[in-house]
């Protein structure tokens, strides 16, 4: 995946390098700029088995910046945030394949412009004859108490 | 054999004899012999779905997931161009404006009809509300909904968009909308059962091919539908992998 550019960025960054799961790594820039969440908005996405992006609903392109095409065939971890700890997501595939129940969390996903948005992410398997296909992930906006209890736990994790 | 047709009960009234002209239409296509069976309440509906008595079914996302699922019914066409969202409205003197605004014992007046439900208390998590500190008083129509909101005895009614829009001018200048669901991606499907699926190919070639004749288009009028389009079952397993990451 290719560094974040200083051109797309809104405002004063800082920079930082992400190592993710998969031993890939990439330059991140990040502003302090919150888009909130609309209300009665749904942002829907779909992956392959492999994490790779196989669909965006219009919700997500708006509140992540990027254009569709940016988006698909990407990994998800596109929108990790520097700020959301490695612990935060360390249930994620557990509770997804080896219990085969849903995950949530609160989640603050980084924007193309180096922003970021609050989430309640909600996660499933698309099991099609017995076999995971994909992850269906839907995020809805949380409430100021919430993100706020979550921005402290993640802090100290 | 006649076979049995039934329409989720949220359906607007003003398209009731549209589902009585479309059936007679589908009647013609297909030279079977088909009896439509509409309910008002989604209880009475769900017993008779759940004892089999349905071979088609044009069924709201929800009753979608189960009938697939678990009754091997097959999605053949869906509503071109349109998709089910819910609005949360007060009353037009109402002093909340904005969904944070909402209170804890929220008086909520909803009908039975359950994605319509579940969107709007999603619309409420802002505010930090659910069910446990919220009370719901269920009604049967929206026209009811709506007069609780008018006369005080609901703070917020839970609607689908569509139908709150078709109220009367007189009605919604009373009411005004807090907020509204834009998910895009669900929607009412039509449905065919075992018993029908040796007809599918052609069913759903007929239902495909009514835009493009006047009579077909004027009987899509009587239904607010502009055409039917093509639904595979992976779009529908997509809508119920999405319908469960909804539910709480």
């Amino acid at each position: 995946m290719d560094d974040m550019q200083h051109i797309d960025i809104v405002g004063d960054y800082s920079e930082v390098v992400m190592q993710y799961f998969d031993g890939s790594r990439r330059r991140v820039l990040v502003t302090n700029n919150e888009t909130p969440m609309p209300d009665g908005r749904l942002i829907v996405s779909r992956t392959d088995p492999e994490g790779i992006i196989t669909h965006v609903n219009d919700s997500f392109v708006d509140m992540s910046g990027f254009n569709r095409d940016e988006l698909i065939g990407q990994p998800h971890y596109i929108l990790r945030h520097p700020d959301m700890p490695a612990i935060a997501f360390k249930g994620l595939w557990q509770t997804l394949l080896e219990e085969g129940k849903k995950w949530h969390g609160y989640v603050k996903n980084l924007r193309k412009d180096g922003g970021f948005y609050w989430v309640y992410a909600t996660v499933i398997a698309n099991v099609r004859n017995n076999q995971v296909v994909g992850f269906t992930s839907v995020r809805r906006k949380p409430s100021r108490r919430k993100v706020e209890e979550a921005e402290a736990l993640y802090k100290i994790l | 054999m006649t076979y049995n047709f039934t329409v989720s009960p949220d359906f607007n009234p003003s398209y009731l004899s549209g589902w009585f002209i479309f059936n007679t239409w589908l009647q013609r296509q297909t030279g079977e012999a088909i009896h439509l069976d509409l309910y008002d309440d989604f209880d009475l509906q769900r017993q008779a779905i759940a004892e089999d008595k349905f071979d088609l079914i044009y069924a709201n996302p929800y009753d979608a997931s189960v009938l697939v699922r678990e009754k091997d019914f097959v999605p053949i066409a869906c509503p071109a161009g349109k998709s089910d969202e819910a609005v949360i409205v007060v009353a037009a003197d109402s002093d909340i404006n904005t969904v944070e605004d909402l209170p804890v014992g929220l008086r909520i007046a909803a009908t039975k009809d359950p994605d319509v439900n579940m969107m709007c208390m999603i619309m409420l998590e802002p505010a930090d509300l659910d069910r446990n500190n919220t009370t719901t008083q269920h009604r049967d129509t929206y026209v009811l909904l709506a007069k609780d909101l008018i006369r005080g005895e609901a703070d917020v009614g839970f609607f689908l968009e569509e139908t709150y829009n078709k109220l009367s001018r007189i009605v919604k200048s009373q009411l005004k909308p807090l907020v509204q669901s834009q998910i895009q991606v669900i929607n009412h499907v039509l449905l065919l059962g075992p018993a029908l699926q040796h007809r599918q190919s052609e069913i759903q070639q007929a239902l495909l091919d009514m835009a493009t004749t006047p009579v077909g288009q004027s009987l899509l009028e009587s239904l607010s539908f502009t055409a039917w389009a093509k639904v595979e079952p992976e779009d529908t397993e997509f809508m119920i992998d999405l319908m469960d990451t909804l539910e709480t």
